[in-house]
């Protein structure tokens, strides 16, 4: 008797409910999740950071990082998840942003009753900051999360920007034959002002092709590149025999730099690790 | 011939009938959750009232009544009335490379639906509805400049209407590329999808406007048939045979419209069905369209089903859109088909 007392006095003790207000509105309340589910490459990394991987049930196909998320099932690429396959894996907290879809299956998803929490996908150091502290907030690690965002903090205040703020032009590659570039507007624009560089390209928004006389006008200093983006170039070299490259300051002193591609665009808890990394390339 | 035929005929429509009841019981029965039989009977019985209320899992229950049975229900609704409307087109055409896309219907679903997704607009009341409504809005002016173009004087010429069809097809293209162009990473990516369609947004709130719009022309189509025969000889053989050409050809024209543009509104695109359906019904049935009609009604729904469950099956908990599905299945199946029957003179 006095056990079984003990046993539901400890029950209550740890059962515990979180609950945040997400992009959407919407209040989300988590009550001891056991199964979650992340669908977005910085929600898994950050549940990872928080020492969190092993109540991760499944991941969607953005999810690269940690390694560990490669053992786990895929609920497809988020922009093209399905109710019944996220159901299947029994979750009992999704966790996702809102450039998740299609919008029909979130509605699904909401309507099964299980807390789905949509935060924000903004690419920003605050939108960054402000996913951490909730996803702490909804896994019961809010003091974990306020570690990882002061650290980000003080890492981004330890940044030494150049003096003069070099011209940095992002390619997004995978092979010569796609070659994009990132306007304003883009997650690697945000870093690149971060490092304190300056976005060669602010023209248009987003990432589109540019033609080789384009990017001899944008006179680059730096060529920025994800790691494996530079790789499928094959390196430094290949990039140097790219036409038009050789014209530019950023190939004529070889100034061709890469940055692993999550920590560079994903906006995770790894930012502020990406943002001194790269200003330290961007030292002259 | 007929006589001889029709025992064998109704065989095979009542294996058809046969074929899509169990495919729809698997179809509700399989899926990324594996549900218990006893889940589906238990529910099924509470539903009837012929059991007491008993355990189904809470989550069972939300997959069973909310995703698989509406899903079930507009799969044969959408297959159905893909492979019917590629059907009539075959048969207003009198070529059996036709399809739907010749009205420009697809292609000015697409450039709808491509505004939504790049443009982001959103109606302020039922967001979820402004995509399949900017597609259906996209897909019926296509057809009405395709129309407008090959009507003259109340009098249709079907040349220059496949000619307004592809270059409606060319400027909604380019349209499309053009958002394409101005898209970001994950719009394109949307974009992406929807081009290879699912039927994963099947509820029960859209269900309604498939039964109508998409299906209801279906029915509404069937005892056209025996015109659409008399036009397989010749307009005028088929005029001199007493049927009203002109309004036949506007009566397909709209219906197909109406039925293609409500499906590809709510799956995006899922190509191929509409096409090889009628062909593999001609082989089973013979050139008659009444019975070319009822075979690529139940053949189609069969299709899409089967499509859909491998879809959602074989790479669970993810999907593979169906669009894939019925090109990598329907294709060397297709050109099998074509191969063995070359020398028997298949149209």
């Amino acid at each position: 008797m006095l056990a079984a007392f003990t046993f539901a006095l400890l029950c209550t003790a740890q059962s515990w409910a979180g609950s945040i207000v997400d992009s959407t509105g919407a209040t989300v309340e988590s009550k001891d999740p056991q199964r979650v589910i992340t669908i977005a490459g910085n929600v898994s990394e950050t549940v990872f950071a928080l020492g969190l991987g092993d109540k991760v049930v499944a991941v969607d196909a953005s999810s690269l990082f940690p390694a560990k998320t490669q053992e786990l099932p895929k609920v497809g690429y988020y922009r093209n998840i399905n109710a019944e396959g996220v159901l299947s894996q029994s979750p009992d907290l999704i966790v996702t942003t809102d450039a998740a879809g299609p919008p029909e299956v979130l509605e699904q998803l909401r309507g099964s009753g299980i807390p789905i929490a949509v935060l924000s996908a903004a690419q920003t150091m605050e939108a960054a900051q402000k996913r951490i502290t909730q996803i702490g907030a909804l896994l019961d690690r809010t003091d974990e999360a306020k570690v990882l965002t002061d650290k980000m903090a003080s890492q981004l205040a330890a940044v030494v920007k150049p003096e003069t703020p070099p011209k940095v032009l992002f390619i997004y590659a995978r092979g010569a034959g796609t070659l994009n570039v990132a306007g304003t507007d883009t997650s690697a624009d945000a870093m690149i002002s971060l490092a304190g560089g300056t976005n060669a390209v602010t023209g248009y928004e987003g990432y589109k092709p540019m033609s080789a006389e384009a990017i001899i006008e944008a006179a680059p200093d730096f060529l920025l590149f994800t790691t494996r983006g530079l790789e499928s170039l094959g390196g430094p070299e290949g990039v140097a025999k790219l036409i038009a490259i050789e014209q530019t300051p950023a190939g004529k002193k070889q100034q061709i730099i890469a940055v692993d591609d999550l920590v560079l665009l994903g906006f995770g808890p790894r930012t502020g690790e990406g943002v001194q990394e790269l200003s330290e390339k961007l030292q002259p | 011939m007929t006589d001889k035929r029709q025992p064998r005929t109704a065989a095979l429509f009542a294996l058809l009938g046969a074929a899509l009841v169990a495919v729809s019981a698997a179809s509700v029965l399989l899926g990324a959750m594996s549900i218990p039989f006893s889940s589906l009977l238990q529910l099924v019985g509470e539903t009837l009232g012929v059991m007491p209320e008993g355990e189904v899992p809470s989550g069972h229950r939300y997959v069973l009544v909310h995703l698989r049975l509406p899903r079930t229900i507009f799969a044969v609704l959408i297959g159905g009335a893909l492979s019917v409307s590629g059907a009539m087109m075959q048969g207003l055409f009198r070529n059996p490379l036709a399809d739907p896309g010749l009205l420009g219907v697809s292609s000015g679903a697409a450039l709808g639906a491509a505004m939504v997704i790049v443009l982001g607009f959103a109606l302020p009341v039922y967001p979820l509805l402004t995509l399949p409504l900017a597609a259906f809005i996209g897909g019926v002016l296509a057809t009405i400049v395709v129309m407008r173009l090959s009507f003259q004087g109340g009098r249709s010429n079907v040349a220059s209407m496949l000619l307004a069809g592809i270059a409606i097809n060319a400027v909604c293209g380019a349209g499309t590329g053009l958002l394409v162009y101005i898209s970001d990473d994950e719009q394109l990516r949307s974009l992406t999808f929807w081009t290879m369609g699912s039927v994963g947004g099947a509820s029960w709130d859209n269900l309604p406007y498939v039964a109508l719009l998409a299906f209801g022309p279906v029915l509404l189509a069937l005892p056209l048939a025996k015109s659409i025969n008399a036009m397989l000889l010749g307009e005028s053989e088929a005029h001199l045979l007493g049927v009203n050409v002109e309004r036949l050809k506007r009566v397909i024209i709209f219906y197909v419209c109406v039925m293609v543009g409500t499906s590809v509104s709510l799956t995006g695109m899922i190509g191929f069905v509409g096409l090889v359906v009628p062909h593999l019904c001609r082989l089973l049935f013979g050139a008659d369209n009444r019975r070319v009609f009822t075979g690529s009604l139940l053949l189609g729904a069969i299709i899409l089903l089967s499509a859909d469950l491998i879809s959602r099956t074989v790479v669970a908990p993810a999907e593979l859109p169906i669009g894939i599905v019925t090109s990598i299945v329907g294709g060397p199946f297709f050109l099998s088909l074509l191969y063995r029957s070359r020398r028997g003179g298949m149209f």
